[in-house]
């Protein structure tokens, strides 16, 4: 396939004064090809929105060169970059009395003539981005009365109306709740698939990213630069290594993330099914160790058993045992008997 | 917003691949151009009363004949019209759609819905470039009248130096500068500040140059010659053409710097394109007509009120008849028709402006989207 955008040692970062260099990230080495979606993570601090600058031609690297379907993207003229790049910022725009519809038609700029009319190709390539977007509904209505989940379709639908080979896109999924969240991870996942574009963006949200990206680019504190496909990152620890952190850490088991503090002690489970998957992720949130082993290592135990159409837990402490229909009381039970009180 | 009004119905389009988009915007420019129609008749109305009405009332039928080349029923009407009335009423349409149109460029740069020549202080730094000819050549009995042509040109050139000295250091500042307010207190300072510089050349001259100057800052459409109004006409025309060539890009600014450049907007060019259409545009009116208040930040707004868009493909044809019209108006009003007085221009500006900058402060609070 394609390669869309290429980068050989790039070093990235500001010229202080003149001579003098701060460097951000050194030695980045990407490859992103047509149809890919990649995610950029890393902690704050760690340059991600200058690599997203560098690559979006906002600021040129120290060092190396950008290549976008083989050409120097800096040395692009602007309007010829527009045509093979485009932006979805994280800041709010205002707009003022602006159709969605006029907003997506702005993308056409790089295409139209100096009077900015739009012909009828233009008028096509608008509709097929509002297309693909889902937002044809939203085309007729004012964009400053839009949500910030309807304003964000918009904004890529903007984007798309420029026919860029690459999308730059940072913190997309920043202001929205979790089923936008999951529900623009997932338009960008098929816009990268359907149109033979690229797609990068830069996020917070580690577990989407997991689960949706072709290519993770990991830039942890002081660098380098690592990329692959999720499952290996982890695997390889490399993805842990991105975000260390005292207080959570990354549980390649589970693919989550844990507050991991002092444990509270270890307690027995035992069960199938979905219950005691959720049963599990109570008991760990609350700090306990889980022992899903046979033999008993703890004198508290937790059972689940599935009784007619219901659940109830059976949680045994040393002497007693007694069953709750819910699981909110049986975790208050396990938590008493690891009581100082209770011994 | 929701209250549109009902649009008419959309026509038949030939080209089957076009027709969705097609409807959608023959729709909307459908009442639009109905309405830019309205605002032209408007104006063309407003021109003719400001031609009839004055201190000596002039029928209608009488200024359509002196327009037309024929003699009115009183040889005077024909003096009045074609020599004090006509350069005037030209002058306000002039100065009205200059200011309105630089305000509205001026709003959209800075995403500042305050912004004009006059509150920005450009307005102040073509006075300071006038001030400067007048009071250092020693043109005692005026700022206009007593010089000749050179005077004229000299003239000119030190307002477009002094709008344009100023329009680039407000730009070059509101790089650094975050919020909106800063950007008005900037203004006020420069315009603070070349007010003191003028007050000062004015501390050294004599009471006749003072009392020009202070008639000056009134404001007046009226005192403009047909041989002045040929340097205007062409320099005020030169600078609607160039703010008419900056659409395309100030509609892709209206998403913000960075998404603009990210279109391939030459920003750098944007704003040398912005500095010699204001320095154009608020240097040679207020050269002529004095520093002109609240035209160049209520019109714009009046505009998108009444048009319902933001798009400076409407707004610049809108803001340039709603200017002018104002302008007109606000003249007409000035002249006290039927009385031998004539009020400040400014005042009356004033008294129209400030209702409408106080109405976007309000709404400003309400909906963080009035550009």
């Amino acid at each position: 396939m394609e390669r869309l955008l290429e980068t050989q040692e790039l070093m990235i970062g500001y010229r202080v004064r003149g001579r003098q260099r701060r460097v951000v990230a050194e030695g980045i080495n990407l490859r992103l090809r047509a149809g890919e979606l990649a995610c950029l993570l890393g902690p704050n601090g760690a340059g991600k929105s200058t690599l997203l600058r560098t690559l979006a031609g906002m600021q040129r690297p120290l060092q190396g060169q950008v290549r976008l379907l083989g050409a120097d993207l800096h040395d692009l003229e602007p309007r010829a970059l527009a045509r093979r790049l485009s932006l979805v910022l994280t800041e709010r725009v205002e707009v003022g009395a602006l159709l969605a519809r006029t907003v997506v038609a702005l993308g056409r700029y790089p295409h139209t003539d100096w009077t900015g009319r739009l012909t009828p190709a233009d008028e096509i390539a608008v509709d097929a981005a509002l297309t693909a977007v889902g937002a044809m509904p939203l085309a007729s209505r004012l964009f400053s009365e839009l949500s910030d989940g309807e304003r964000q379709r918009v904004m890529i639908a903007r984007a798309l109306a420029q026919e860029p080979k690459l999308l730059l896109l940072d913190e997309p999924t920043a202001f929205l709740d979790l089923p936008r969240r999951v529900e623009i991870m997932n338009l960008l996942r098929r816009l990268a698939r359907e149109g033979g574009r690229a797609i990068l963006l830069s996020t917070h949200d580690l577990d989407l990213a997991l689960r949706s990206a072709d290519q993770l680019w990991l830039l942890p504190l002081g660098g380098p630069l690592q990329t692959g496909i999720p499952e290996a990152l982890v695997l390889d620890g490399v993805f842990q290594a991105t975000f260390p952190s005292e207080e959570v850490a990354f549980d390649p088991h589970s693919g989550h993330f844990k507050l991991h503090g002092p444990s509270r002690g270890l307690v027995d489970l035992a069960g199938e099914g979905l219950p005691t998957l959720w049963t599990r992720r109570a008991l760990e949130r609350e700090g306990f160790i889980v022992n899903r082993h046979a033999g008993p290592r703890s004198a508290v135990r937790v059972e689940v058993h599935p009784q007619g159409g219901q659940t109830v837990w059976r949680v045994r402490h040393a002497e007693t045992c007694r069953d709750y229909p819910t699981l909110s009381q049986a975790l208050s039970s396990v938590k008493a008997g690891f009581a100082p009180a209770a011994g | 917003m929701d209250a549109l009004p009902s649009p008419p119905l959309p026509k038949a389009e030939g080209s089957p691949i076009a027709r969705a988009p097609k409807r959608l915007r023959g729709r909307d420019g459908g009442w639009r151009l109905a309405v830019l129609a309205g605002l032209a008749l408007a104006l063309v109305g407003a021109f003719l009363l400001n031609l009839a009405l004055g201190s000596v009332r002039i029928p209608l039928s009488d200024v359509a004949a002196v327009l037309a080349g024929g003699e009115a029923s009183k040889a005077s009407w024909a003096y009045i019209i074609l020599e004090f009335r006509l350069p005037k009423a030209l002058t306000a349409v002039l100065a009205g759609a200059a200011l309105a149109v630089s305000g509205l460029q001026m709003q959209t740069l800075f995403r500042n819905p305050l912004a004009d020549p006059y509150i920005l202080g450009v307005s102040a730094g073509a006075g300071l470039g006038v001030a400067l000819v007048v009071l250092s050549t020693g043109a005692a009995a005026g700022f206009l009248s007593s010089v000749g042509v050179m005077g004229d040109l000299s003239l000119i050139a030190a307002a477009i130096i002094g709008a344009g000295g100023v329009t680039a250091l407000v730009i070059g500042l509101a790089r650094w500068l975050q919020q909106a307010t800063t950007l008005l207190i900037l203004g006020l300072m420069l315009s603070y500040a070349t007010s003191a510089v003028v007050s000062i050349l004015i501390y050294f001259s004599a009471p006749e140059q003072i009392q020009a100057y202070i008639a000056w800052t009134f404001g007046s459409f009226g005192g403009v010659t047909w041989r002045q109004l040929l340097i205007l006409a062409p320099l005020i025309g030169l600078g609607l053409l160039l703010a008419g060539l900056l659409t395309k890009p100030l509609n892709a600014l209206l998403l913000g710097e960075t998404y603009a450049r990210s279109m391939g907007v030459n920003v750098e060019r944007l704003r040398l394109g912005m500095i010699a259409s204001t320095s154009l545009l608020a240097g040679v009116i207020t050269a002529f007509c004095g520093p002109i208040a609240f035209l160049g930040v209520a019109v714009p707004h009046l505009c998108r009120v009444l048009l319902h868009t933001s798009d400076h493909r409407v707004l610049i044809p809108a803001t340039l008849l709603v200017g002018g019209l104002i302008a007109l108006l606000a003249d007409l009003v000035a002249g006290l028709p039927g009385s031998g007085a004539i009020l400040p221009l400014n005042a009356v500006t004033a008294l129209l402006g400030a209702p409408v900058v106080i109405w976007i402060l309000v709404r400003l609070r309400q909906t963080r989207s009035a550009l």
